[in-house]
């Protein structure tokens, strides 16, 4: 539980840089508490990355830290400071999707779109580590992202068309999400 | 025509007609993240809201002192029930449920007040401040309870919620075989990802307000909102913002009030978005159900007759605890010939979390017991569980037990055989490569693969279209057609299911055009009805179809008298208007340069009847038909269940997009899969135990198997585009096959969902 001053609200006084997108980007006036997520979101005015859940387990919050795919729910704003940070917002150049968004598009593995995002993210993701995954290396990879909508039937066939045209030689440099 | 899920699809081929698999006009928005979800929209100033909600299921509130939460710096608005300008009390067929509980509560997570502040933080410490005094009372909940009179009234409208019988042919017809079982269904949630959210924008002059919400049917809505708020219709207006999901749980109101509430007495934009917790308290949630079945057969295995007493927990508020009542009842034969009934269903009142729609809407419960009933009734009679649903599997012309007869289309046999056919998996136990991953749990070495046991299981169900009872069900939507391109307009809730784009397909299809745009869906033009029931292909695609069709009378008319041309005889033919006999051609959007046409049609379905006292009455419109065959691995040490495959043959009429329709099919299965062996809300004396994502399991990517699907496609006459609805017959029947699969692989009896490991191990 978060500590209460009885009767007081949040300082909203925290002043950090942070480093979204290959851009530096003021948070002023913040509250310590505030996670990743709630920053991106409500600071930072990038709306992509989604909450569900606020506990880590659905996904949908993904975005990349140095690297690595994290929850931004999960992790405090104030701590990724001087750490690159990549959401939905700066995997491909604005308004060119990558060949894992457009293989989803096509792949009808959108429908409500709530999750679509944070599994762009883990998608480019498991295909940097692993070009080639098997059906059943893709379910264990995915399985921290929930969908409700889909299935995931169509999804498992958009990330397979994405290795399948990547093997063939056709990816392209909007596919890399660094 | 057939598909097998995972066979590659032309997506985004084609001209983008009827029966074209185009992409969704709204998927690029949605992968770039670009795409506003309602939790997503803000405003300059805008507030935090957010809802102080009752720690008991069963209380009096004695008092509520919200003066210490005015301390906090950044509160700007506090509202109770005294706030409430109007109505007091809002629901979607009888209004009992209050927009803040003032003298009582009646179940964990009841609103009683609401904050508004500058901060999502300093809102909640302002509803920690909150002072209420409570006198804890025993709470109602037990169904049975509620119903045998031990326990006195917890709602002024009483316990029970609706009873309703239904007697059909011979009562006291007996069979040769009986067979007899209580069933029990557990509580299980819509978990939509895109949580509640909403954001009302107040008029300057404080006498109206704009809402941007994720609803299912935002006339509704509006309608139960401007009641509350005391405001005439036109003074509240909705827009539909993006819906992460929805599945039933978005056709109650829950923040809406709530939201323009603050937002008037604020005079500022204010939102409000529930934390996932509050989700699983604040909105409706699928019945749970305790179901009596007694099958009479012939020693061949027809039926003689159906016998059931069904149970509905309704929770605190009525909701529409009455309709999902009535399509269990109605539903109890399953897909079956059967002239003799008896059947008593109760919707009854507790404390528990209130119920109402979910995906399947009643016949989720009556299915899981009557497949439940028709493989017992297989065994009893020695013969196979597929050949006895054939025998008894209904045709065009046959009775219900309510007395309406079925017609048009209903391929049950069809259903049933072609699952029957399609290929099962493979693959053994723990798959070609022995990787102990791919056993039962997922996690390894937690047995041998010799000792998993495989079974298959298999369950057809019937499910009801569109709203009954005698409801004047319609949608609207208007077509304007302006220099070759079409502009629609309706208000039907775009859920994800996808109905953005058969619009387009429609409309191209109709008027030969390939732009089609779409108006924002909000509550400028008529209702289109809910986003529930499997009825908007249907009904919105009918309203679309209709005010297409009357702008294409009216431009082949134009067409005529300019050109002089006979215009009975000019066609669509590509972007052309034609004469197909002549050598006419002009293109529509020639055609349509200098003049444009624009018209708002209402579309309803053929009228139903309400029940009579022995439940008799076409109470419904149309029906479709669905089977499905689950194979499963089960570990019967650890009680661990895999679903391996899922085959299904579904009755869709025509299918207007197919891959849209495999989405739907993937996405309902994955949600009786998620009934048969992972979700359930517990609760314990009224309170839930597991209102999170950590201990409230939906299936992942590793839990769902391939499906393979069959469509059968027999367009139905009175459909106006030939298409049923496909939505919920997946989630319906899927759920039942996986357990006789359970059944089938472990040789023991299992009556309740979800399975849990207790119940294969024990």
């Amino acid at each position: 539980m978060t500590s209460t001053i009885e009767g007081s609200g949040p300082d909203l006084n925290e002043h950090y840089v942070l480093h979204v997108n290959g851009e530096f980007h003021d948070v002023v006036d913040a509250w310590v508490g505030e996670s990743l997520l709630y920053v991106l979101r409500e600071r930072l005015g990038m709306m992509g990355s989604k909450g569900a859940c606020e506990q880590g387990e659905c996904g949908s919050c993904s975005v990349m830290v140095e690297g690595e795919l994290v929850c931004s729910c999960l992790v405090m704003a104030a701590s990724v400071i001087g750490q690159p940070v990549v959401t939905i917002e700066g995997v491909a150049p604005k308004g060119v999707p990558s060949d894992v968004q457009r293989a989803f598009v096509d792949a009808g593995a959108v429908q409500c779109g709530f999750c679509t995002p944070g599994l762009i993210m883990a998608t480019h993701a498991l295909l940097e580590r692993s070009p080639e995954p098997s059906e059943f290396e893709i379910r264990e990879e995915l399985s921290g992202n929930v969908c409700r909508c889909t299935g995931y039937g169509r999804i498992i066939e958009a990330v397979q068309r994405v290795s399948v045209s990547r093997a063939a030689g056709s990816r392209d440099v909007a596919g890399d999400a660094r | 025509m057939s598909i097998v899920a995972g066979e590659r699809t032309a997506a985004g081929i084609g001209r983008g007609r009827l029966g074209d698999s185009i992409v969704r006009p709204d998927g690029t928005a949605k992968v770039q993240g670009s795409f506003a979800f309602s939790g997503d929209l803000s405003a300059e100033h805008c507030l935090w809201g957010a809802t102080l909600r009752s720690p008991h299921p069963s209380a009096r509130i004695l008092s509520i002192d919200v003066t210490p939460a005015w301390a906090i710096d950044g509160v700007e608005a506090i509202i109770t029930a005294a706030d409430v300008p109007g109505r007091l009390h809002y629901g979607l067929i009888s209004q009992d449920q209050p927009v803040f509980a003032s003298e009582f509560v009646r179940y964990v997570g009841e609103p009683i007040a609401a904050v508004a502040a500058d901060h999502p933080e300093t809102c909640r410490r302002a509803l920690q401040a909150i002072i209420v005094e409570y006198e804890v009372l025993q709470p109602l909940t037990d169904p049975e309870r509620a119903l045998d009179g031990s326990h006195p009234p917890i709602h002024p409208d009483g316990n029970l919620i609706r009873h309703q019988r239904i007697v059909s042919g011979d009562p006291e017809a007996t069979g040769d075989i009986v067979v007899e079982a209580n069933y029990e269904i557990g509580m299980q949630d819509q978990a939509f990802l895109g949580l509640e959210a909403a954001l009302a924008m107040p008029d300057p002059g404080g006498d109206g307000v704009d809402l941007y919400v994720a609803t299912q049917w935002l006339h509704e809505d509006q309608k139960q909102i401007a009641a509350c708020l005391g405001l005439p219709l036109d003074k509240v207006r909705l827009t539909l913002g993006g819906v992460g999901g929805a599945f039933g749980a978005r056709e109650d109101i829950s923040l809406q009030v709530h939201t323009c509430l603050l937002a008037l007495r604020t005079s500022r934009p204010v939102r409000i978005q529930y934390s996932r917790e509050e989700s699983f308290l604040g909105h409706v949630h699928r019945h749970p159900a305790r179901i009596w079945m007694r099958h009479h057969a012939t020693t061949n295995g027809v039926l003689v007759k159906v016998e059931a007493r069904m149970v509905f927990d309704g929770g605190a508020y009525a909701s529409t605890s009455s309709a999902v009542l009535i399509n269990g009842i109605t539903h109890t034969q399953g897909p079956y010939k059967c002239l003799n009934a008896v059947v008593d269903g109760y919707a009854v009142r507790t404390n528990n979390l209130p119920c109402g729609a979910m995906r399947g809407f009643g016949v989720v419960q009556a299915c899981f017991a009557h497949e439940g009933q028709m493989d017992r009734l297989a065994a009893a009679c020695g013969i196979d569980p597929v050949e006895l649903r054939l025998r008894n599997a209904m045709v065009i012309g046959d009775k219900l037990i309510t007395g309406q007869v079925i017609q048009n289309v209903a391929p049950v046999e069809r259903c049933i055989r072609e699952t029957a056919a399609l290929p099962l998996p493979t693959e053994p136990v723990g798959g070609h490569d022995h990787d102990p991953m791919r056993l039962p749990g997922g996690a390894g070495r937690t047995a041998d693969a010799e000792h998993i046991r495989r079974g298959i299981g298999f369950a057809v169900s019937i499910k009801n279209l569109m709203y009954s009872e005698g409801f004047d069900d319609y949608a609207t939507a208007r077509c304007r057609l302006a220099d070759g391109v079409v502009t629609l307009k309706f208000a039907t809730s775009e859920v994800g299911q996808g109905f953005v784009t058969i619009a387009g397909q429609i409309a191209r299809t109709v008027l030969g055009v390939d732009d089609v745009l779409l108006d924002p869906i909000d509550t400028g033009v008529g209702s289109a009805g809910s986003t529930s029931a499997s009825r908007q292909t249907w009904m919105s695609g009918g309203a679309v179809n209709a005010a297409c069709l009357k702008v294409r009378r009216l431009l082949f008319e134009h067409v005529a008298a300019t050109h002089g041309v006979d215009a009975a005889l000019l066609a669509i033919d590509g972007g052309d208007i034609v004469d197909p006999v002549g050598s006419f051609r002009v293109s529509v959007a020639d055609v349509t340069h200098d003049i444009s046409f624009d018209e708002t049609v209402e579309y309803r379905h053929a009228p139903t009847e309400d029940l009579d006292e022995n439940g008799q009455g076409n109470c419904h419109t149309a029906f479709a038909f669905v089977a499905h065959r689950a194979v499963v691995d089960v570990d019967p040490e650890l009680g661990l269940v895999k679903v391996i495959q899922i085959a299904t043959a579904q009755d869709v009429g025509r299918a207007l997009n197919p891959l849209s329709v495999i989405g739907q099919i993937e996405g309902g299965v994955a949600q009786g899969l998620g009934l048969a062996v992972m979700e359930e809300i517990i609760m314990t004396n009224g309170r839930v135990r597991n209102p999170s994502f950590t201990d409230y399991l939906l299936p992942t990517f590793l839990d769902m198997p391939d499906v393979v699907v069959s469509l059968i496609e027999e367009p139905d006459p009175i459909a106006p585009l030939g298409a049923k609805g496909v939505g919920e017959p997946p989630t319906i029947s899927s759920t039942p096959a996986i357990v006789a699969a359970i059944r089938d692989a472990i040789g023991k009896q299992i009556d309740r969902v979800p399975v849990r490991p207790t119940d294969i191990i024990f």
